[in-house]
């Protein structure tokens, strides 16, 4: 899995979700067209880099899944007439590339399916990945994933191609998009190195939504909020692979294009339409990449801007957010006053452990960072952040018994 | 997705009568509902590995320390019920789904059909940070 493909791997995975939208919706079965699509997108790669790239490659690719979704109707049985009928319609009519992409992405994060599904099934039909790229990425058995592929399909099956106006619908391919761009840059400070390219795929696919739904301001504010956070990768991990807070990165290994064009998204966007979300944490991802230093930061703007983000959401981690750029503008002990009373919203979590910690640490209290850290490293259910919170307490406890 | 760990061991849960004492019918319904279960959560897309383990007679304990040729000893032989029978790598949505799968373990049928509610133990397994979840800005 590769996001600076070749140019033709390029082309192809741009043109499949164009192709699959056009059969899907000429045959009325999206899970036969999508398995033509893959097949047809096979035999493009096997034939192109050869042969050389056809005049009209969507043209080509319309043509080669449609014989081959000929092909399977045909060898159905005789019943299904009336389908070969539907299957055998001009497939190659005229151009709604636009359109057709943002009609399979609709389809395949779709609100009646689980995250998980949603997410495999946008990797392949729209992101043209193999079954096996995508259960390679997620780390499972490639049957498992097959089978989940092919539970999400079955299970669209029976529901309408939806319209491509409603802001719900909108609202959960961007929320995919975010979990694909998450499992990818989570990977990067863990073992699985290759999931490291899902942020690619993310980012390309954030990218065509951007450009299907221009004008819209949480779309850019997505892929904007992608863009500031992957500038940051390389920074994230040690030669060790171990993970390094924000805090002590090296800010010179920092992506400045990607902050750049991140930076230039984000300003674009914001006072598009309402501020939403993704805008408010792309804004807040912007002030630190834009700091040359911790101490530089733009700490009391960064607390305003986790201020209007927990009026939106109501999330408990932005109020911890909200607690670390307190403590940076008034001192540790307002941010410890902040996580006060969060404890049940926490209890399952290692999370607000780890901020206690760390404000404690501020505070000159080692004994109780040194605590704290243990009780999140016994919680955590990360490998990378298990690692960096017990040698965080460890070495509070090797200076405390010196 | 999560990925947990559904152990099961050899507590014999509410019925007291050894395996090789049920009727061929009973164990062979004890059979099918694990292979009934395990195929659903195939289908499902859910079900990443499961293996039975054999008994504690062919169990070995290896201890090394690097250098010298490692001392194995036979056993070890922890009360019965206490030892590993077999486990289920699962891959899920939620918390939720992974009791919901592991209470479907726990009540396998057992003699007379009634269910063995032996205790399956449930391990979340460590994974990658999640980047929104990640020390805030620390």
């Amino acid at each position: 899995m590769t996001h600076a493909g070749t140019p033709i791997e390029d082309l192809l995975r741009e043109l499949a979700p164009q192709v699959l939208g056009v059969l899907a919706r000429r045959s009325g079965d999206f899970d036969a067209a999508e398995d033509a699509v893959q097949e047809a997108l096979l035999s493009a790669a096997t034939h192109w880099p050869g042969e050389g790239v056809p005049a009209n490659p969507r043209g080509w690719l319309l043509q080669t899944a449609g014989r081959k979704l000929l092909d399977q109707v045909r060898s159905a049985a005789a019943r299904r007439q009336r389908e070969i009928m539907a299957a055998t319609r001009d497939v190659a009519g005229p151009a709604y590339a636009v359109d057709d992409t943002l009609t399979v992405l609709f389809l395949c994060c779709h609100p009646a399916l689980t995250p998980g599904s949603a997410i495999a099934l946008t990797l392949r039909a729209v992101g043209g990945l193999s079954t096996a790229e995508i259960a390679g990425a997620f780390l499972v058995p490639e049957a498992t994933m097959a089978q989940r592929i092919s539970r999400a399909k079955q299970k669209i099956k029976g529901l309408p191609l939806p319209p491509a106006d409603g802001p719900e619908r909108l609202r959960s391919v961007r929320h995919v998009l975010y979990l694909i761009f998450n499992e990818g840059y989570a990977a990067t400070a863990g073992t699985g190195l290759v999931r490291a390219d899902l942020t690619g795929e993310a980012i390309r696919l954030t990218r065509m939504l951007d450009r299907l739904v221009p004008g819209d301001g949480e779309t850019a504010g997505l892929l904007a909020l992608m863009l500031l956070t992957d500038a940051r990768r390389d920074a994230r991990t040690n030669a060790d692979g171990e993970l390094v807070p924000l805090t002590e990165q090296d800010r010179d290994r920092w992506d400045r294009a990607r902050i750049a064009e991140g930076t230039a998204v984000l300003d674009a966007a914001i006072g598009r339409g309402a501020v939403g979300e993704y805008q408010l944490q792309a804004a807040i991802a912007a002030l630190h990449d834009r700091s040359p230093s911790v101490r530089d930061t733009d700490w009391p703007q960064i607390l305003a801007l986790y201020g209007l983000l927990e009026r939106m959401t109501g999330n408990p981690v932005v109020t911890l957010n909200r607690a670390v750029a307190a403590a940076m503008v008034h001192g540790p002990a307002e941010g410890l006053r902040l996580v006060d009373g969060l404890d049940e919203r926490f209890a399952e979590s290692h999370r607000l452990d780890a901020v206690r910690a760390h404000l404690h640490e501020l505070a000159g209290d080692p004994d109780a960072a040194e605590r704290h850290y243990r009780a999140a490293a016994a919680r955590t259910a990360s490998v990378p952040e298990q690692r960096y919170l017990t040698r965080r307490a460890a070495t509070l406890h090797a200076r405390r018994t010196r | 997705m999560t990925k947990y760990l559904l152990i099961v061991d050899y507590n014999p849960g509410v019925v007291d009568t050894p395996m090789t004492e049920w009727a061929p019918d009973e164990i062979k319904a004890h059979m099918d509902y694990y292979g009934a279960l395990h195929d659903e959560l195939r289908a499902n897309g859910e079900l990443l590995a499961n293996h039975a383990l054999t008994g504690p007679e062919q169990a070995r304990t290896v201890v090394g320390d690097g250098r010298s040729a490692p001392v194995v000893t036979d056993g070890p032989y922890a009360e019965f019920k206490e030892m590993l029978a077999g486990y289920e790598l699962v891959d899920v949505e939620s918390e939720e789904r992974v009791i919901e799968i592991a209470a479907k373990l726990s009540a396998v049928p057992g003699p007379g059909g009634v269910p063995l509610q032996q205790p399956i133990r449930v391990r979340r397994l460590m994974g990658p940070a999640d980047f929104t979840d990640l020390h805030p800005d620390l």
